[in-house]
This record gives structure tokens, sequence and C-alpha cells, in this order.
């Protein structure tokens, strides 16, 4: 769900989805990845227990309430019989109050923060979108006093380059970008698909390429060897043209259409992200997800605090009651992305915890790079260079489109005024 | 007279408030920096996209004018039908409006895919498959699907209104079929072909969705420039508002040039 360009379209996908849901074919991805054995977690229901609930009772009665922002579809609700329904557990426990609205996109997120008037009280933004967040001051340092559970959170997943310090944000998901592709019709061992796949012209046609900047930018920087958060114009230039060279064979330009594409057959080669690949994948057999070994994007969602919220302290409580192991857990096997939290990753069946796909090792973690919030001016070149590659068209169209479009303007003109003449000459009499 | 102003004073603070004011907010941001300086930087940047702008009235121009062309004989059967089988056909004409705008264009990804329906059904016959969706002819399709109504609709209601006699009077007066569309139904429904042009091109110029859905996000229109403003990567709500502004001028160009060919009396700007 970390996205740049969502539209939209997430909501009615989701919706869609939900309809899926309710004709029983959507399950959650822990237990449908384990394919048959699903047995023996039929019975199981999962409980809570909190290890201080004193910690948890300071504001009961004093009709608190709060403004969770998060993604759609990004936590467990509980639909699923055995789960836990995390908002109202929460409630519950605390006695206070969650308004909970989802948002499809980080420029949403930034959108309605940047224009005020929202409230919000926990936000979950994206890596860049976070440090971006930081540098214009919209959320506010965390006092770690209030998140004991913090300590659950993987070292490896500390103090990132988007919040050295860690003082904003703790980690809530994270996962990797890879490629989607269909094994029965593409002929080439796994281990050896990288991402110059998607420039093979073998596949015309038939390639599915990210709608946003940043997430194409990435793939062809990683294939040119940049660091994904270059600031040198010559090289997002360089990257610009490699896109610009790709146009001619990629099929469409998709975020959540992957969804129906790649799960219909409509195209045989997608880059996405891992935990909405694995969903894909669900629907599908002949389909694969790899994350190509030369590298690849490692994001992370994040819980924060906005600067305009006046409840912090219950707001605290809030990302500490998502980072209880239970909890954690529940909403991980939910949603398929890849937990930051060391009990509920310790809680994941085996298969799970040894899924390269959803915990690459640390050697394939070495290739991957997290973004960081790029200067507003590379922003803007990277905005204009993405324009400029989706607006260039085929010699040929362009030619015969203006010429045409001023004939016509022209011959519309001399209508008007051929009218005007006839129509005077006739007030004459 | 004085009743009727009080009455319509909920409906002006409306348009106060909702339509004159954030007009006016998307002028000042097409005008300023982020410091809030005087600029016309956004403005002449909008120059760059100049080929994004001519695709996107082009396209909306064909869109409108395929509409038209399919529309005209429809609404004018209908409005020559007996009156109570004109509600069940309107009815049928409105009748894909009932359904989500973004649901109708989804299903046209399904319909025109490679591996889609019209494709499969074409391969049982041993043609194609052809390459439809992602192409400016998807883009077209989809606009004219969508707003087609909108032209009926005017188009109907002033037809409805032409005297059966004046058809008959000229027909008596030794006006031949030809002449009798071109110089009375025609000249008569001039209000209903500007104000369903109008309801057709507006909104299929500044489109976004469906460019994105039809078009696989490689026909960028304007209206995925603009939203790319606000909801991009980059947030240039300035660059944004400029767009649109200079959006607004050319509608207003065209809606002035098309309010030529309507009745003087009945001229909308």
């Amino acid at each position: 769900m970390k996205v740049t360009g969502k539209g939209r379209l997430k909501k009615y996908i989701a919706l869609l989805l939900a309809f899926a849901a309710a004709l029983g074919t959507l399950t959650s991805c822990g237990s449908s990845e384990s394919g048959g054995d699903t047995e023996d977690q039929e019975g199981y229901v999962q409980t809570l227990t909190v290890e201080d609930e004193e910690y948890y009772t300071r504001f009961k009665g004093k009709n608190v309430s709060i403004n969770v922002y998060n993604w759609g579809e990004y936590i467990c609700a509980g639909e699923e019989e055995g789960t836990l329904d995390v908002i109202t557990e929460f409630e519950d426990l605390t006695g206070i109050k969650v308004n909970y609205t989802n948002f499809a996109t980080n420029e949403e997120l930034y959108a309605k923060l940047k224009g005020g008037g929202a409230e919000y009280d926990v936000i979950i933004p994206s890596d860049y979108m976070i440090s971006r967040m930081i540098k214009e001051k919209m959320i506010k340092p965390l006092n770690y006093e209030n998140i004991p559970n913090f300590k659950y959170i993987m070292k490896e997943f500390r103090n990132l380059e988007y919040d050295p310090e860690n003082a904003y944000s703790v980690p809530y998901t994270w996962g990797t970008v890879g490629i989607i592709y269909d094994a029965s019709v593409i002929d080439i061992p796994e281990e050896e698909i990288d991402w110059d796949i998607l420039w093979n012209e073998d596949y015309a046609d038939q390639i599915l390429m990210f709608d946003n900047p940043r997430d194409a930018f990435a793939i062809s920087e990683i294939m040119l060897g940049y660091s994904l958060n270059t600031e040198d114009e010559s090289e997002l230039v360089a990257a610009a043209e490699l896109l610009k060279k790709q146009k001619n064979i990629v099929q469409g330009y998709v975020m959540d259409e992957v969804f129906d594409k790649m799960g219909a057959g409509e195209a045989l080669i997608a880059p996405y992200y891992a935990g909405d690949a694995l969903m894909i994948l669900e629907d599908n057999d002949s389909l694969n997800f790899v994350v190509p070994k030369s590298g690849t994007n490692l994001f992370v969602d994040a819980m924060c605090i906005p600067a305009s919220s006046k409840k912090q302290e219950a707001a605290e409580m809030f990302i500490n009651f998502m980072c209880e192991p239970d909890i954690a857990y529940a909403n991980i096997d939910y949603i398929c992305y890849s937990t930051p939290h060391q009990k509920a990753y310790d809680m994941l069946d085996e298969e799970t915890q040894n899924d390269p796909v959803r915990y690459p090792s640390d050697e394939a973690k070495q290739n991957m790079e997290v973004f960081v919030n790029l200067s507003d001016e590379t922003n803007l070149l990277m905005q204009s260079l993405w324009t400029d590659m989706k607006s260039a068209e085929d010699e040929n169209t362009n030619r015969w489109i203006m010429p045409l479009f001023l004939v016509l303007c022209l011959l519309t003109i001399i209508l008007v005024l051929v009218r005007r003449h006839i129509k005077r000459k006739k007030d004459i009499f | 007279m004085k009743k009727l102003k009080f009455f319509s004073a909920p409906y002006l603070v409306w348009m106060i408030v909702f339509i004159v004011v954030p007009l006016l907010m998307v002028a000042y941001f097409a005008v300023t920096n982020d410091s809030g300086e005087l600029t016309i930087n956004n403005i002449s940047d909008v120059g760059q996209y100049a080929n994004i702008f001519v695709r996107s009235i082009w396209l909306a121009l064909i869109a409108t004018a395929v509409c038209l062309v399919l529309a005209y004989p429809v609404a004018y059967s209908l409005s020559r039908m007996e009156k109570h089988k004109q509600g069940t056909m309107l009815l049928i004409v409105m009748l894909p409006m009932w359904m989500n705008f973004l649901l109708r264009t989804y299903a046209w990804m399904t319909l025109l895919g490679n591996n889609g329906i019209i494709n499969r059904v074409l391969g049982f016959v041993g043609l194609g498959p052809f390459k439809m969706i992602n192409t400016s002819g998807a883009v077209v399709l989809g606009m004219v699907y969508n707003y087609l109504p909108f032209m009926i609709l005017p188009l109907y209601s002033v037809m409805e209104k032409i005297d059966k006699s004046v058809i008959e009077a000229a027909s008596d007066l030794g006006c031949n079929s030809r002449g009798v569309i071109f110089r009375v139904i025609v000249p008569l429904s001039l209000p209903g072909i500007t104000s369903g042009i109008t309801m057709v091109f507006v909104p299929a110029i500044s489109t976004f969705i469906i460019s994105r859905m039809l078009g696989g996000g490689s026909n960028l229109l304007i209206g995925d420039l603009i939203e790319m403003q606000f909801l991009g990567n980059a947030y240039n709500p300035h660059l944004g508002a400029a767009i649109s502004l200079v959006l607004m001028v050319i509608i207003l160009v065209i809606m002035t040039i098309m309010n030529q060919f309507s009745p003087d009396d009945q001229v909308l700007i």
C-alpha cells in the first residue's frame, strides 16, 4: 500500500475486493498461503493479552476520542472468524473512541494535512513522506515513555534514513518491490529474472509499469546502478531516457489495475509491491513473484502523530497498542506485508518466516534501499521528466494532430464569419 | 419580483462561497508562487504541455462529434414517438447513468482487453486479436459512452417542442425531406445542439479517470496533468491552478464560438 500515485480507484477496487471477500474468496494471506493446512487454523481463535493493563486505563471514562488515518484494508478488522477486531479491542480496553478513516495515497494524506482543517491524531505514511513531513514540521516527536512496546521493533528497522533518530515514527509494516510474471509463458528460471525483463522486446505490449514517477524511476535507477535517492540531474535524465525507451513496449501504466490485469492474464509482466503481489498470486496459479537480485526498494510504513494533534498521549497509547504482540500479529496476518515487530514475526508460521518474498535474507537486503524525501527541485524535475516521458507521442501522430486542430479552428471561425455575414445581409431586407 | 429574489438568496450565497471564491483562488494560485509573490512563471510553464492540451481538445472534439452524430437521429425519433412510448425510451437512454460512472468505464476495460470479451468473440470467428485498450480510440469510446445521454437529453427536449405542423407545413409547401431536415428541424434544434455540445465537450476535455483506465496511462489528458499536480509526487498546486486556468480560458473561447450559432436571444456567454 506504499504508493505515490494511487488514485481514487483504490477505494473502488477495495469495494470490489470487499464483494469478493463477502463471497468468501478472499482469505487472509497467512492462512491461504499455507495452502491445504488451514484445518489447524480453523478452530483457532486469537485472544488478546496485554502486558501492562494498568497503562491502558488512564483515559477510561474520560470520553476521549482520537482520529486515526490509515491506508485502506490496512488493519485487521476481525472479518474472518477467530481474528481480532483491532479497533474495537482498543476501544474496549482503553475507553478511547477511535474515528477510523482511510486514505489511498501518501500524497492524498499530505494534501489533507497541508490544507489544514483536517485533524488527525495517528497517521501511517510511508518512509519518504515521513521524511518530508519531518522536514516541514508536520509531525511531532514521540514520547517513547508512553510507547514501551517500541522495544519489540527489530533493530534493523530503527533509525532508518527517513527518520535517523527514530524520534517521529514507529514502523508498522515494510515490504519490497518485485516482479510479478506469468511463469506459464515466460520460460526463464526464477533466479535469472531481473529488472531488464521489463525492457525485453520479446514481451512487447505485455508489460505493465508503475504509474507513479518515484517507483518507476527507482526501477530504472537500479538498472543504471544509481542510488534510488539520487538528486543528480544527469542521472535522473538518464533514468527518464531509459523509461522513454521502455514506453514503446509498455502495455499500460497502472497502479491497482494490476490486480485485474495480471489476475485475468491481460499482461505477462508487472512490477509491484510484494504484499499486493501475493494477493494477486492467490487468484492466478500460473503467476509467480520474484524480488530481483540486483536490488530493489524497501519501503516502510510507520505510525506518526501530526503536529496539529491535541491528544498526543492518547495517540501514543494507540501506537503502543498497535505494537502489542497479539495485535501486531493479527494485523500482519491480515495484511500481506512484512512486520518489523520481533514478537509478531516469531508468532508467524515457519513457512511465512522463511518466505524469501516476505522476509528476504539479510544478504538480499543488502541491495535494498529505502526511499527518503527528495528536495523540492528534484521532485519537480522528476515530475516534469515523467510527464514528458508519458506525453511523448509517436512522431507520426504528432505531425498531423496539430495542423488538423488548427485547420478545424480556422474552419469554425470562417463558418462563424460567413454565417454572420449572411445574417447581416438578410437583416437589410 | 422581490419575492423571487429572496428565494434565490440561498443559491446566491452558495454560488459566491463555493463557486466565485474558489475560482478567484484558482486565479490567485495560478499567478503566485510558494512564498506568495506574483509571478507569471506558472502560466508560462503550462506552455510545455501544449501537446497534452492539443490531444485533450482533439479527443474531446472527436467524442463530441461522435456523440452528436449518434444522438441526433435518436433524439429526433424519440421526439416524434407517441407520448407514452417516449417515457419508456427516455428511461432506456437514462438507464446507463444509474450505474456508477467508474464501474461503467471499468466494464469497458474488461470488454476491450487483449483477452477481453470482444477479442475472444472475434477469436471464435478467426479474427484478431486487435489492440483496442490503451489506445486513444478507447479513450474516445469511453467518453462517448459516458457522455452520450448528456447529448441526447438536451436535443430531445428542444426537438420535442418542434410542432408537428411546422414540419407538415414545410412538406406541404414543397420542401423535400432533406430540406425539411436541414432548413426546418436543424435550425429549430440549434439551441439543443449547442447545449448538448457544451454538456459533452466540457466534461470530456477535463476527464482524467477515463484516460487512465482506458488509455493505459500513456494517453495523458489535461485532467491527468492537473491531478498529478495536486495528488502527485511533486505537489505543485500553483502549476495545477495555472493549468486549470488555461483550460477554463480555452473552454470559454470554444463556448463563445459555439454560441455564435445559436439564435441571439439564447446566447449563454
